[in-house]
């Protein structure tokens, strides 16, 4: 099955909300509101087997492959980090494993969270992207 | 207020370059003077002068740069056996910062002095690095860790270790502010009680040296460790303070150039002390900077400077408690100037990034002491500590930054 919609289509996407915010409060008002409103992960997945586990906040991510398609979800203690999890999957959700791993996934730099990406974050954006990437890989490797 | 007339706080921000820039297109408040403090000109001019005057290899050198350099180097010795009253200027070892300095002494004095059954005692508030190392040469060894415990401010349980301590124990082991939550232990009782019992004792200063006077001579522990980098000095400098004939008791710690008498295959001897714990060449630069950090806490005097933070931790704590969500971790009448607290229903990661967004650097996490996180079944508290140049204006823009980024949260 094919993604519904292209990786870096969603990503321009964001891009465009994310260029309407005048403010830094605007930015983090709306990754906060995400992180809100994002779909309970179920609590059988809140183990320490799904936990990316690092410095600061608690992130976990489940993953499933449906006709060709990874299907992710997640949660995290900190609300932010929640919003940046809800983030990914908006970008990752339902694509081809291939396309999950060749992702750049430039958009992060383009809306002003690339902090999120430094080493001191460890528990942060670059530690999600990459057990997602990883958990892509496998699926790649099923076919 | 006869504190702020003495007190030129306009003066010594001047003295510190880096609190005029901005973070973030805001002014830089630097709350997290408790991780490293931050540098005053007269360090990095220091640094400077060093490597544009007189850089070469110390000690055996036998020409002006080496002469030059070594009298430096050697007077940072000087000064920081004075800063924490020691007796003799050996008795002072360089080290890369305090977690060297702990490993050292318990991989040295506990290869010499430990033997299988023999007990450790530290506390529940201590660092990483005053429990692995300890962990460690307990393994090696066949010997046992006792932990003291603490109430839920953090405050020792004296009469647990009252009761711990016995013929068994070889080494106390504690740490004497607590960097996550800043009480000060009674280090004098716990000393004076582990001697009662013949055993020796280690203080962690890492907190404690930039804030209080230090006296190792009457503390009279056997050892006493700090780094330079907490004390407005570089980093990559750390102090190990041992009694002068425990550490002649103490086997080499590392081998190499510098600490040895004379080689040959057959058999080395060992250089004398400090260098036969300082193998190969040291962080000469960072050393030599390091005494310009503590002329300028002499200089501006540490009583006066503790006045000046105690004000600034008066001020913040009832700021703080007007805050109903907020819960003050430590807060005890007994502690140096930092503020470690949670707020109910908020993650101390989303307090430091929308803080950070406000340019206010805190510290958010387990402060490296996840055994205390959980005994006080937190995963993290938010820490503000305040340095010499903090001011008033700073935490009233903490205060309201804080109050924008919960309303922000909630």
């Amino acid at each position: 099955m094919k993604a519904v919609k292209p990786i870096l289509e969603i990503e321009q996407e964001l891009m465009d909300d994310f260029s309407m915010f005048e403010t830094w409060e605007e930015k983090y008002e709306y990754l906060i509101d995400l992180g809100k409103k994002l779909s309970p992960l179920d609590p059988s997945f809140k183990t320490d087997d799904y936990k990316i586990k690092g410095c600061q906040s608690s992130v976990w991510i489940h993953s499933s492959y449906k006709d060709g398609l990874v299907y992710f979800e997640g949660d995290s203690d900190a609300v932010i980090v929640k919003g940046l999890v809800s983030l990914m999957i908006m970008v990752l959700n339902g694509q081809a494993p291939k396309d999950i791993v060749d992702a750049t996934l430039a958009f992060i730099d383009s809306i002003g969270l690339s902090s999120h990406l430094a080493q001191t974050r460890s528990n942060g954006l670059r530690a999600m992207i990459k057990q997602m990437k990883l958990e892509a890989g496998i699926y790649a490797g099923m076919k | 207020m006869s504190n702020a007339a003495v007190y030129d706080i306009e003066k010594i921000r001047s003295m510190f370059p880096i609190l005029s820039r901005k973070v973030k297109g805001k002014d830089l408040v630097y709350f997290d003077n408790a991780a490293t403090a931050q540098k005053p000109q007269q360090v990095v001019d220091a640094l400077t002068s060093y490597y544009t005057g007189y850089n070469a290899n110390i000690h055996r050198g036998l020409h002006t740069l080496a002469d030059e350099a070594t009298a430096a180097f050697e007077a940072t010795r000087h000064a920081v056996c004075a800063f924490i009253g020691a007796t003799y200027p050996e008795e002072i070892i360089f080290t890369k910062g305090t977690t060297e300095s702990i490993n050292l002494v318990a991989q040295s004095w506990g290869s010499a002095f430990l033997k299988e059954g023999d007990e450790i005692i530290i506390s529940s508030l201590e660092h990483h690095a005053n429990i692995v190392p300890w962990q460690m040469i307990a393994e090696t060894k066949g010997a046992k860790l006792k932990v003291i415990p603490i109430d839920d401010n953090g405050v020792l349980d004296m009469q647990a270790y009252k009761n711990m301590l016995n013929s068994k124990t070889k080494m106390v082991a504690v740490v004497h502010v607590s960097n996550a939550l800043g009480v000060i232990n009674p280090v004098e009782e716990i000393i004076h009680l582990a001697h009662a019992q013949g055993a020796h004792v280690l203080i962690d200063g890492a907190q404690s040296s930039v804030h209080l006077d230090i006296d190792v001579q009457s503390l009279d522990c056997e050892f006493f460790v700090f780094s330079g980098h907490k004390v407005y000095g570089p980093t990559g400098t750390g102090i190990l303070y041992g009694k002068k004939s425990l550490l002649e008791a103490m086997p080499p710690y590392q081998g190499g150039g510098e600490m040895i008498k004379e080689v040959t295959f057959e058999k080395t001897t060992y250089n004398e002390l400090p260098f036969k714990f300082e193998a190969g060449t040291p962080n000469i630069a960072d050393f030599i900077a390091l005494k310009s950090a503590i002329d300028f806490i002499k200089d501006t005097g540490k009583d006066s400077i503790r006045a000046h933070e105690n004000m600034l931790l008066g001020y913040a704590t009832e700021k703080l408690r007007a805050f109903k969500d907020v819960r003050i971790i430590g807060d005890v009448f007994e502690k140096v100037s930092v503020i470690s607290f949670v707020v109910e229903g908020v993650h101390p990661q989303d307090l430091a990034i929308l803080l950070d967004n406000q340019g206010i650097a805190v510290r958010t996490g387990h402060h490296c002491a996840q055994p205390l996180m959980q005994r006080l079944c937190i995963v993290g508290t938010t820490r503000i500590s305040f340095a010499a140049y903090n001011t008033i204006q700073e935490i009233d823009a903490f205060m309201e930054a804080l109050k924008k980024s919960l309303n922000m949260l909630r």
